[in-house]
């Protein structure tokens, strides 16, 4: 838990909406730690899925470094970057996006297709990931014959399935109902403390956050709160959330 | 490894409306090239299939077509002490000197076309192996009889086994019935060539058709042709000569292809406006599977499959419809006029596996031409603004 897996140095972001120019994170510095599980809270707008993006390699930024293990996926193209994130990232979105065409099992085998492993190799891997997530006997179904908070955890399993070195997500479970959400919430726990994986995840939900390790505050593009979990009493992380529920527009 | 066909293939099928007129479309342009094209087959064919390459056909210099030519009586002789020609058992040189007339004759579905009638020599039949008399007899030499092609006694009025063919103050009788395996004389009548020389008041031949033994004797003859002054004749390959009266075919093709292309980039703008449909409504997904790691090129590749895949059902419908079309509309001989000597010339719509495997070709490149731009746009689809977008 010692060793530093993700270090943000200096990063800014800026975006142009037009002659505009919008800086949404200025010189952000961030460490996170192998085995780490961060909730990143903050109002809308204040760079959450920006620095999530960035760290993802979806994105990149105008200036500064971002290391994950020994890269600095801020020196690399456009191409390099998708290879990499197939090797390293498990990305899991708010609306899941499986594909509707195809079955839960294809759906978790398309990271697979972009490893070298055989076609029974694939198999037994989806396997592996579907019954992590409790979804073994499903794994013909279309996205459109599962429920919701099922399709969010097929899409989990698509996101573990190549044993990524960095699990995101962002809003995991913005469009689910309170028992799905939890759901999701302690599968995503399990894979942090069984697997020891490392997670980062965005969140408007106290709920979610408390299964944290860490929580994150950020304000308008700058890092305002980082503690521990573990150390908020219930009423103290009320508190830290609540400004966040307040902030969420609806 | 790439994002897998089944993926777009589900998808086309999740499209059912957009995908099916798009096939329909790409379809029938698909069916009617093949079918312009299976004409313009049939047509070459009968004269491809023509013409020993054995046999010379002496022709009066820079006549394009046996009507436009003529030889005389007493240059036939000359002719005939050429070196080259191959003997008859006989001894005598295997060389036949014909008359070709045209006739106006009524077709029996209305009209009239120009019908070649050749006066032969007894020695014609052995100069076309192809030639085979199936009912009747052979005409009688000066009795005004005809023999006359299976597939013209079928198109033309009073021209079946028994009947009078009328032409100006002349009468034939139809005494036989011949079949010429598809070439060319299938779209001819043949009398004696004395008897029709008479009928015409024409003094000289048309033409004389030689036999050679082999190809240098073959080449030999058609020199020492060329080279005799008091002839002013030429000597050409009959294989040669039926193969020049192929540009008949030639312009056919040409309107084929033409409107083909003229159809095809129709289509083309009809898939690619189903292939950016596709992408469009799918552009959350394909900024998804880029963030799996899918390339740039990937995305770009499982559009344009997809786009083919698209074009090839539409291809595949188009061969169906084409041999139905050529099977069932217009199977059995049909005739044309022959652009160089204005005559009837019977054929048969001939859709080969090759003009099948061209309507398929052509699909796929509809298929391209549809789907390279919205490929290309899948392709560049910016991730982070897509993932934004709200559905
Ligand atoms: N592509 C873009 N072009 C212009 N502005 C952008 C773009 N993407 C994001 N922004 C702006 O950058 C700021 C930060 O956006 P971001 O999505 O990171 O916020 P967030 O914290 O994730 O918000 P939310 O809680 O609503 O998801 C916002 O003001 C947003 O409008
Ligand atoms: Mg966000």
């Amino acid at each position: 838990m010692t060793n530093p897996l993700i270090i943000v140095e200096n990063i800014v972001k800026k975006y142009h909406r037009g002659a505009e120019e919008l800086t949404v994170l200025n010189s952000l510095n961030f460490t996170v730690y192998e085995g780490e599980f961060v909730a990143l809270m903050g109002p809308s707008g204040s760079g959450k899925t920006t620095l999530l993006n960035l760290i993802a390699g979806i994105d990149r930024p105008n200036s500064g470094y971002i290391f994950v293990g020994k890269d600095e996926i801020s020196a690399l193209s456009e191409d390099k970057l998708a290879e990499w994130r197939s090797r390293h990232i498990g990305f899991i979105f708010q609306t899941y996006n499986l594909i509707p065409v195809l079955t839960a099992f294809e759906n978790v085998e398309l990271p697979l297709l972009l490893t070298p492993l055989g076609k029974s190799e694939r198999r037994k891997h989806v396997e592996i990931a579907l019954s992590i997530v409790g979804l073994a006997d499903r794994m013909s179904h279309y996205p459109r014959q599962l429920s919701g908070g099922q399709e969010q955890r097929v899409a989990i399993a698509r996101a573990i399935v190549t044993d990524p070195t960095l699990l995101m997500a962002d809003e995991p479970t913005g469009d689910l109902d309170a028992k799905s959400a939890e759901e999701v919430l302690i599968l995503l726990e399990r894979l942090n403390s069984e697997f020891k994986k490392t997670i980062i995840i965005v969140t408007h939900d106290p709920k979610a956050a408390a299964r944290a390790s860490r929580l994150v505050r950020l304000e308008k593009g700058i890092l305002k709160e980082d503690i521990p979990t573990e150390s908020l009493d219930s009423a103290r992380f009320a508190e830290a959330a609540s400004v966040f529920v307040e902030a969420r527009p609806k | 490894m790439a994002i897998p066909l089944k993926y777009n293939v589900r998808n086309l099928f999740v499209r059912k409306i957009t995908t099916g007129l798009t096939v329909l479309g790409i379809g029938l342009v698909v069916a009617v090239f093949l079918s312009v094209m299976s004409l313009s087959e049939g047509l070459a064919r009968v004269f491809k299939a023509s013409g020993s390459t054995r046999n010379v056909l002496v022709l009066r210099q820079n006549s394009q077509s046996e009507v436009q030519s003529g030889i005389s009586r007493n240059q036939v002789p000359l002719i005939l002490t050429l070196p080259g020609i191959e003997k008859n058992i006989d001894g005598n040189p295997l060389a036949s000197s014909e008359l070709v007339v045209m006739l106006n004759l009524k077709k029996i579905d209305g009209g009239a076309s120009n019908v070649t009638l050749r006066g032969i020599s007894e020695k014609s039949p052995l100069l076309r192996p192809q030639f085979k008399l199936i009912e009747g007899r052979m005409f009688s030499p000066g009795l005004s009889e005809v023999i006359v092609s299976r597939s013209i006694s079928e198109r033309f009025k009073n021209c079946r086994l028994g009947d009078t063919i009328h032409f100006g103050v002349y009468k034939w009788k139809v005494v036989g019935i011949f079949d010429a395996g598809g070439t060319a004389p299938d779209s001819e009548i043949w009398t004696d060539v004395e008897g029709a020389m008479n009928s015409f008041k024409r003094p000289s031949y048309s033409s004389v058709l030689v036999r050679t033994t082999d190809k240098a004797s073959r080449d030999q003859f058609i020199a020492a042709l060329a080279g005799d002054p008091r002839l002013a004749l030429e000597g050409k390959v009959e294989r040669v000569y039926y193969d020049e009266q192929t540009s008949t075919a030639a312009p056919i093709k040409f309107f084929g292809i033409f409107i083909g292309v003229i159809m095809a980039i129709g289509a083309g703008f009809g898939a690619m406006n189903t292939m950016y449909a596709a992408v469009s409504t799918r552009t959350k997904e394909i900024a998804m599977l880029r963030v799996l790691g899918f390339s740039r090129l990937a995305i770009l590749t499982s559009f344009i499959v997809e786009a083919l895949c698209l074009a090839l059902l539409g291809g595949l419908l188009g061969c169906l419809l084409g041999i139905l079309t050529v099977e069932l509309a217009l199977s059995g001989v049909t005739g044309t006029t022959n652009f160089t000597t204005f005559s009837e010339v019977v054929f048969a719509f001939r859709l080969t596996p090759k003009i099948l495997l061209t309507g398929i070709i052509l699909s796929l490149f509809i298929g391209l031409f549809g789907g390279i731009l919205p490929a290309t746009q899948a392709a560049f689809t910016k991730i982070i603004l897509a993932l934004r977008q709200i559905e």
